[in-house]
């Protein structure tokens, strides 16, 4: 399988065959069939408990296809945990109790019985701290497929996922070398390759620029500018331009405050075509933000 | 208020010469030596017993010393600590083999599984306990369960060293594997590593210089005991490799047996051996490091 024929063609066969990749193969057929618009994500009221706290109400979105999704927000809006609910991640942490459906590809992956490692194998994601495994560039990179029993050529994996996050002549000489070495753009970019290793669907990228100088910043968004042709992004982000820059959608969320208990929470306030939210926000509170009123 | 009036730093004035900063110093200056005296003070015992085992040892260490086993007689010159040599190699082999892994899973239970139940509170509050016991108790224990039914050998030996290398592995581990950041546990899980897929491929991994340095401490702590194996192996002074049915001697049991006896002969194989279990701890110790930083991949 050449990078060439990877999800740019829709009915071709993905690596890494799983029973939900059945799912998504069913759902490539659709899209050429024409039904393009078919969100990979519904979103239904969702809400996420951190013990008896409630840390996001009611959420009910659509995330398209082969699209940069941004979630912006103020600080403790909600935005992180609403990321971390794509790809189950919310569980590993204690007490965390997530209600309502996110439908992928039309199943919810809420649903009893799904998962989530195998859920987590189609939802790629990307930190906000670079986070490298402390081993070798190629093992990074390797550690997804070598996990999934990865029979093909690993080599030939490895330099494809570093070409396609930008990174393979950087550190083509040196693939042996620790990952720990790298500047911190540099171990942001292998995390990216080291996500797409593993053939995802979606990748989820929290805050993936926020801990980089200005030129890294820019080398991650032209890359996901470049990914999205093969890939659906959902991308938290906390800086408005970028979100302004990169996205092609984005979702608006806020912090509600009980006036009696004054417990916080966070809710989907607007969401919609960038351009729109950035220029003709609906709501006043999105205005607010947008133009840096608050936040 | 007044306090604070002569210590403000102003432009100009009272940079070099006032009193609270004359203070400062001599304060810092007093702390400093301090410490440093302290640091000396620890070292002094170190450093006298290493001269001291070194200076007496070295003169019997030669290669009789390193491939015989002892005379029959504590009059007699020559021979050496062979039978102890092989039988601390056997009865810390064989402890070593039951309590790593066994204590590296409990501490996995203990940081990845167990987090608040109290299986896990548990393990960890007798692992503290055990630490405390006195071994001669865990000989004691060891004697009454073990030995009373199938007499004196390397195997009763071993199972009272595995009792008191355990607690100090769970505990060493613990702490390691505490250590190892969320982030990259969430890096694992996030490419869709199950949970013992992380752990082996990433925890451990992440943790094992770690792992190896309370490892080793807890081999350094067998190798040196001597009341557990007095009421296990009880010491011999024939060469042997059985496991049961005959007793064992070690390192230390023969360390103690030539030291307390009045012949200058015995006493001067004590030192000897002394010397050569002081050198093996060390070289462990050290290989260990060693293999550690180079697990940790080439940086």
């Amino acid at each position: 399988m050449s990078p060439e024929t990877l999800p740019v063609d829709a009915n071709s066969e993905r690596t890494g065959v799983t029973p939900l990749a059945a799912v998504a193969a069913r759902d490539d057929s659709e899209i050429s069939q024409g039904l393009a618009e078919k969100p990979v994500f519904a979103v239904r009221d969702l809400s996420v408990h951190y013990g008896k706290s409630i840390a996001l109400k009611g959420v009910t979105m659509d995330i398209r296809p082969r699209r940069i999704t941004a979630i912006i927000g103020p600080s403790g809006c909600g935005k992180s945990t609403l990321i971390r609910c794509f790809n189950r991640m919310n569980e590993l942490i204690p007490g965390a109790q997530v209600s309502g459906e996110i439908l992928y590809h039309g199943e919810d992956i809420y649903a009893s019985g799904v998962d989530p490692v195998v859920v987590r194998r189609h939802i790629g994601m990307v930190f906000q701290r670079p986070n490298p495994f402390p081993k070798s560039i190629y093992d990074n990179v390797a550690f997804g497929a070598k996990i999934n029993g990865y029979r093909g050529d690993m080599d030939e994996l490895v330099e494809r996922s570093l070409r396609r996050a930008a990174l393979w002549d950087e550190v083509k000489g040196k693939l042996k070398k620790s990952a720990l070495d790298l500047s911190g753009g540099q171990q942001q970019r292998l995390c990216i390759a080291r996500a797409i290793a593993v053939e995802p669907d979606v990748i989820l990228m929290d805050e993936p620029a926020s801990a980089l100088d200005p030129i890294a910043t820019t080398r991650i968004e032209d890359l996901m500018q470049e990914l999205k042709q093969e890939y659906s992004i959902i991308i938290v982000t906390h800086n408005m331009q970028q979100a302004a820059r990169v996205s092609d959608e984005t979702a608006f969320l806020y912090t509600e405050v009980d006036a009696e208990t004054s417990a916080r929470w966070g809710i989907l306030v607007e969401f919609g075509d960038t351009g729109q939210i950035f220029t003709k926000p609906r709501d006043k509170r999105t205005e607010d933000y947008v133009s840096g009123r608050f936040g | 208020m007044d306090r604070w009036a002569g210590s403000r730093i102003v432009p100009g004035v009272c940079l070099r010469e006032c009193k609270p900063a004359r203070r400062r110093v001599w304060r810092n200056r007093r702390n400093t030596t301090l410490v440093l005296l302290a640091v000396g003070l620890t070292l002094i015992p170190v450093i006298m017993i290493l001269y001291q085992i070194t200076a007496r040892g070295i003169a019997t260490m030669d290669w009789e010393f390193l491939t015989s086993s002892m005379p029959f007689s504590f009059r007699r010159e020559g021979g050496g600590f062979l039978n102890g040599l092989v039988g601390t190699a056997i009865m810390v082999g064989l402890a070593s083999a039951i309590s790593i892994p066994l204590g590296i899973l409990a501490a996995v239970y203990i940081v990845e599984y167990g987090k608040r139940n109290w299986l896990a509170k548990l393990i960890r509050f007798f692992s503290d306990v055990m630490a405390g016991v006195p071994s001669v108790f865990v000989g004691l224990f060891v004697y009454t369960a073990l030995v009373i039914q199938f007499g004196f050998g390397a195997l009763m030996g071993a199972a009272s060293l595995a009792i008191i290398m355990l607690p100090i592995i769970v505990r060493s581990t613990e702490e390691m594997l505490k250590l190892v950041p969320h982030e990259l546990k969430d890096a694992s899980y996030a490419l869709g590593a199950a949970k013992w897929q992380t752990i082996m491929r990433v925890i451990l991994p992440s943790a094992a210089p770690g792992i190896s340095t309370g490892v080793m401490l807890a081999v350094g702590r067998a190798a040196g005991e001597t009341a557990p194996l007095i009421l296990t192996a009880l010491g011999s002074y024939q060469l042997t490799a059985k496991l049961w049915g005959a007793p064992m001697s070690s390192l230390t049991l023969a360390i103690f047996d030539g030291a307390r006896n009045p012949f200058a002969a015995g006493q001067a194989r004590a030192w000897a051996g002394a010397l050569e279990l002081l050198i093996i701890v060390l070289v462990f110790t050290v290989v260990a490091r060693v293999v550690a930083s180079r697990s940790r991949i080439s940086r």
